[in-house]
């Protein structure tokens, strides 16, 4: 069960006010009908699923409703941090020098 | 003579003023107040107390704790009471408890599986099960049924349990797993900075070790440190102490399940107060002090009663008065269990000798036991034991540890009991729940906690460090760390330590397996694991067969896997296998233990989520109504709808072609207040609307309706309503019932992380209005009665919608229809539902309006094609392959979600499955839904299927049977035969047709 900070509600609160939301930072496509099939198929169907710092999507389901970007640890679930939609993660696989 | 093994009084855990009678397989007993049930048996003599689970040897009781792998029992006097699998050695006794072996059957002392155990020995080895009965898979079902009749699991209550349960949270500074020595100093130290602390303990007194210890702390009985401390934690408010609370769980982030057993030790039916209750804590931090178990011998026909643990043992006659049994063996690699040979002859019974597997030892309680005359063999072992339902001697021989083998004849000697000690291994459970892996420590031979990203601390047994005054001492500096770390006090104590001194004791030696003269598989059976019958043999046997994954080992051998988790078992089990493999025991390393540490009741982990606070229920204002007027319901998500509505003595298919007949020809009405709404507005929220929908919204002016159908980025169709323009910048968007709350949060997505640019807001308002459509050709004549406003066709045209009084009520109404008639959909403040539900009641009297349920609704809908989504569609199917292509808007300037996925190879192949009508060639079967359809008549199977039926009806007003469908390439397959194997065996045809059966022009709705 996971302690979650939500950068809105700027609180901790209980996984269970908390829906995933799959990856975080997928943009869409400005041009889809210029894309090809395979380039329309990549942002549509490829996720990551790194062992370690991933960036993932959340929702306060039940709390505040709002979408929120988390760094987590696939492996030890620790969470280095929670931030707003649009903001960049402070935390990034590179620096912890992982691929 | 009852309670043969009860000493004279010296504990005062035992209230010997009170005596409790029991049941044990129908038997009565005395034991007294304080007594566990284990301890109580042992006091009335009785040996055995179940049967092996696949052996179906005689055994009794072990250990006094948690690790007990053979007194597993149903306890409880009825169906409703009866809980499987307590561990008798923690469980406490109680007046009038009724407790049975789990297995052996038709009983204990005589079983019937014995003779198929004794016979089958070499006949089940290790896999037995896999390799046995794996094959025909069929069979697998009658196989398993047997097996776990003679297995002996316990049976489940046949009836609802009357106690209740509950749940509480908690957040505190630091949270402190046992309350041994290390946990109550910890306890002290951390409190005493102010910090919020809980500490809690799976025994029903704090103390631990302590409660039978008898090294003296500042000069008393241990004991009554314990007492003293916890005394004084009492006193602090910022203090939670829970006895009988076992810590279940330590999962992420620090967070801590413990179950607290309020009443268990008071009887049945408690119905004053909570019986169980789950404390969920957070915690800032968290201190295990979990201890240490002892770790027992394995050596041959070691699972003899009689045969048991060397603490076990002590913990019997110190904190309980039983001495269970006349004449001891102790068998030790180690100082320490020296121990219980002088608690057993300072109890005045004999001790035919200590046989120490060392080669020499000159620690203090070797010497105190020497003189006290008790005879010590070094450098041997038990290597057999004689016996069947009693230890009755043992062959006891010198050994070489270092090869494994017997180096001499043995000696044999009579006794009826053989305590084993081969050492402690630290309870790692709780660190191992969070995924931290452990450590091997050569020093103290056993596993201690590894790294982990929980902020936790270790302290005590756990850490592998056995000294009472440095258990203590580490005790009361962990606790200031950690409250430290919490943000409270200096991280130091300062009070004064107590005193105590540790004997000095010898180096103890690693011994998991005794060697016997014979080869191990060939030596009398050596158990590792009790409770699911795994021997040494066994293990080796699994290795040689190629299983070396410790994993491995331990799913093929069975290893581990009962009800104590491998508690007793599982470190000589991996020392076996790493023997045999020639690794270290750190290369062949662990499994990884998980919640729960002990069983734990499905009624504390529900808590008072039962029968109506299961799942919270949503009515509409009219639900009196329905109940008032006979309606069956049906759930729709958490919605109790109205199905049908029955008359007196009506069978449902009567009512349905009541209901529909009643609308079709005149006037029917519907509660659809469930149906999601959402308020959108903002200056974008038309541009929103255009990006989410697949038609266009550009152009829809106030006061307008349109049919809107969702698609999610691949394409496929995930909602569809209708939605209205209540004002140039604000709409009302009507979802189905179930999917409202997707809806709802799938509008935020895409705001809130794609076009945060766009100004528009979302409110869900469903709970606001109660919704009822008037359907049929008299409905207009029933609005007219009772509303303000014109709504002839010419004023109010279909797809407007208005604004008026209906009963005197403000009321939006949309001219709508889901059933293909004129229809009004009714929208008023929902606490004015029941009263304009009533006064359109009133007014349709005259026409015979008739309420209909959601069946009725489904039927109608079919009748003219308008699907269900979620029920004619799957999460696979396009607007395109349900031939509603004129929903999507074809020069729609923004790329709206999902429409570039239609141009995708796969969702342009013609053989798609496609959405058509479907007609049985015999116009009164109704297909059933989820049929599957095949083209041709005459296949073999594996049939190649092409489709399945997804609404399927008999309709009343055509007079003939009817279904819609998926079918591969459907559309252009019009006319053509379709043929559904059914589950009984028949085969029934179909014709496809069009998918709109009723008034296929649509002139009905639009007059």
């Amino acid at each position: 069960m996971l302690h979650i900070h939500c950068p809105y509600c700027e609180e901790m609160r209980e996984e269970e006010e908390f829906s995933p939301a799959g990856q975080a930072h997928i943009q869409r496509p400005l041009n889809p009908e210029e894309l090809s099939d395979e380039q329309w198929a990549r942002y549509l169907f490829f996720r990551k699923n790194p062992r370690g710092l991933h960036h993932e999507l959340w929702l306060h389901a039940h709390g505040c409703r709002k979408y929120f970007n988390m760094t987590r640890n696939s492996v030890t679930y620790q969470i280095m941090e929670t931030y707003k939609m649009g903001a960049k993660p402070s935390i990034t696989a590179s620096e912890e020098g992982q691929s | 003579m009852s309670q043969v093994n009860r000493i004279a009084a010296s504990s005062k855990r035992i209230n010997r003023n009170r005596t409790l009678t029991f049941t044990f397989n129908g038997k009565e007993y005395q034991g007294f107040e304080g007594d566990t049930v284990a301890s109580a048996l042992l006091a009335n003599g009785v040996d055995v107390v179940g049967r092996s689970f696949k052996y179906s040897r005689p055994r009794g009781i072990i250990t006094s704790d948690s690790q007990e792998p053979n007194a597993i029992f149903q306890i409880g006097s009825t169906q409703a009471t009866t809980i499987p699998n307590p561990r008798a050695t923690q469980t406490d006794l109680y007046h009038g408890l009724a407790a049975s072996s789990t297995n052996g059957w038709p009983n204990v002392d005589f079983d019937l599986m014995s003779t198929v155990g004794k016979l089958g020995g070499s006949m089940m080895p290790p896999g037995f099960y896999y390799k046995t009965f794996m094959f025909p898979q069929s069979l697998w079902m009658s196989y398993e049924h047997l097996i776990r009749k003679g297995a002996g699991l316990g049976s489940s209550p046949q009836q609802a349990d009357p106690d209740s349960y509950d749940k509480m949270h908690h957040h505190c500074d630091v949270m402190i797993v046992g309350a041994g020595p290390a946990g109550l100093a910890a306890a002290l130290s951390a409190a005493q900075t102010g910090a919020r602390v809980i500490i809690s303990d799976e025994q029903n007194e704090f103390g631990g070790s302590l409660l039978c210890s008898k090294q003296q702390i500042d000069g008393e009985l241990p004991s009554q440190w314990v007492e003293k401390t916890v005394a004084q934690l009492a006193t602090m408010d910022n203090v939670l102490l829970l006895p009988r609370s076992t810590v279940f769980g330590y999962y992420d982030h620090n967070l801590v399940g413990i179950n607290e057993r309020r009443t268990d030790h008071l009887g049945e039916n408690q119905l004053q107060s909570t019986r169980q209750r789950v404390h969920k804590v957070r915690a800032k931090q968290v201190i295990l002090a979990t201890g240490a178990h002892e770790r027992p011998l394995v050596y041959g026909n070691n699972d003899v009663p009689g045969c048991m643990l060397a603490n076990a043992v002590s913990t019997y006659i110190n904190r309980y008065d039983v001495v269970p049994g006349n004449q001891l063996v102790l068998m030790t690699t180690n100082d320490n269990a020296y121990k219980t040979a002088i608690d057993w002859h300072q109890a005045g019974r004999k001790v035919v000798t200590i046989v120490d597997t060392r080669e020499s030892s000159n620690g203090e309680l070797v010497k105190k036991a020497k003189k006290l005359g008790i005879n010590v063999i070094f450098g041997h072992a038990v290597i057999e034991v004689s016996g069947s339902k009693r230890v009755k001697g043992v062959d006891i021989a010198p050994i070489n540890a270092v090869n494994h083998s017997v180096t001499g004849a043995a000696k044999h000697f009579p006794c009826d009991t053989v305590a084993s000690s081969g050492g402690w291994s630290p309870v790692i459970h709780l660190s191992s729940h969070t995924g931290s892996r452990p450590v091997w420590n050569e020093d103290i031979a056993g596993f201690v906690p590894g790294e982990t990203v929980q902020q936790q601390h270790i302290c005590g047994g756990l850490e592998g460090v056995y000294d009472l005054s440095k258990v203590i001492s580490a005790g009361f500096t962990t606790g200031a760390v950690a409250a430290q770390a919490a943000g409270k006090g200096e991280g130091s104590y300062a009070g004064t330590l107590p005193q105590t001194s540790d004997p000095q004791e010898d180096a103890s030696m690693a011994l998991f397996h005794v060697p016997h003269s014979k080869k191990t598989s060939r030596a009398p059976k050596q158990f590792v694991d009790y409770q699911n019958d795994v021997t040494a043999a066994g293990i080796e046997l699994a290795n040689r067969e190629g299983f070396e994954s410790i994993e491995h080992v331990k799913r093929y051998t069975a290893l581990g896997f009962g009800t104590d988790q491998g508690k007793l078992g599982n470190i000589n089990g991996m020392a076996i296998t790493a023997k045999s493999l020639g690794k270290t025991i750190p290369e062949t390393g662990t499994t990884i233990f998980r919640p729960m540490y002990t069983p734990t009741t499905f009624g504390a982990l529900a808590g008072a989520d039962v029968k109506h606070l299961f799942d919270p229920a949503r009515f509409s204002a009219m639900h009196k109504w329905h109940l008032d007027n006979g309606a069956e319901f049906e759930d729709v998500g958490q919605w109790k709808r109205p199905w049908y509505f029955p008359k007196p003595g009506e069978a449902m298919q009567d009512a349905l072609e009541r209901e529909c007949l009643a609308t079709r020809n005149s006037v029917g009405i519907l509660d659809a207040s469930t149906l999601g709404k959402i308020d959108i507005q903002g200056k974008d929220a038309r541009e929103f609307l255009n990006r989410v929908y697949t038609n266009p919204w550009s152009k829809l002016a106030v006061g307008k309706c349109r049919y809107g159908v969702m698609c999610k980025e691949d394409g496929m169709v995930f909602d569809d309503g209708v939605t209205a323009c209540l004002e140039e910048n604000r709409f009302i968007m009507t979802t189905t019932t179930g999917g409202a709350a997707g809806v709802l949060q799938w509008l935020e997505l895409w705001h809130q992380t794609e076009w945060p640019e766009l100004e528009v807001y979302f409110s869900t308002v469903t709970d606001h209005w109660s919704t009822m459509t008037i359907s049929g050709p008299n409905s207009r004549k029933v609005l007219e009665k009772i509303c303000d406003v014109d709504v002839s066709n010419d004023n109010f045209k279909y797809m407007d919608w208005i604004e008026a009084k209906v009963a005197g009520v403000k009321a939006r109404i949309f001219r709508i229809s889901f059933t293909g008639e004129l229809s009004f959909e009714i929208n008023v403040q929902a606490n004015y539902g029941m009263h304009t539900w009533q006064a359109v009641m009133a007014a349709g009297e005259e026409f015979d309006i008739t309420p209909y349920g959601t069946e009725t609704m489904h039927i109608l809908r079919a009748e003219k094609g308008f699907i269900i989504v979620g029920q004619d569609t799957d999460g696979s199917v396009t607007p395109q392959d349900l031939d509603m292509d004129w929903v999507v808007g074809k020069k729609k300037e923004f790329s709206f979600i999902g429409k570039r996925s239609w141009t995708r190879y796969d969702n342009k192949r013609d053989d798609r499955k496609q959405m058509v009508g479907l007609k049985p060639k015999d116009p009164n079967f109704v297909l059933p839904e989820g049929a599957q359809i095949v083209f041709e008549k005459n296949q073999s199977i594996p049939m190649t299927m092409v489709g399945h039926v997804t609404s399927s009806y008999y309709s009343a007003c055509m007079g003939y049977s009817f279904a819609l469908a998926v079918v591969k390439g459907g559309i252009s397959r019009k006319g053509q035969s379709v043929f559904l194997p059914l589950s009984d065996g028949t085969t029934v045809e179909a014709e496809i047709c069009s998918p709109v059966f009723y008034d296929p022009k649509g002139d009905r709705q639009n007059v």
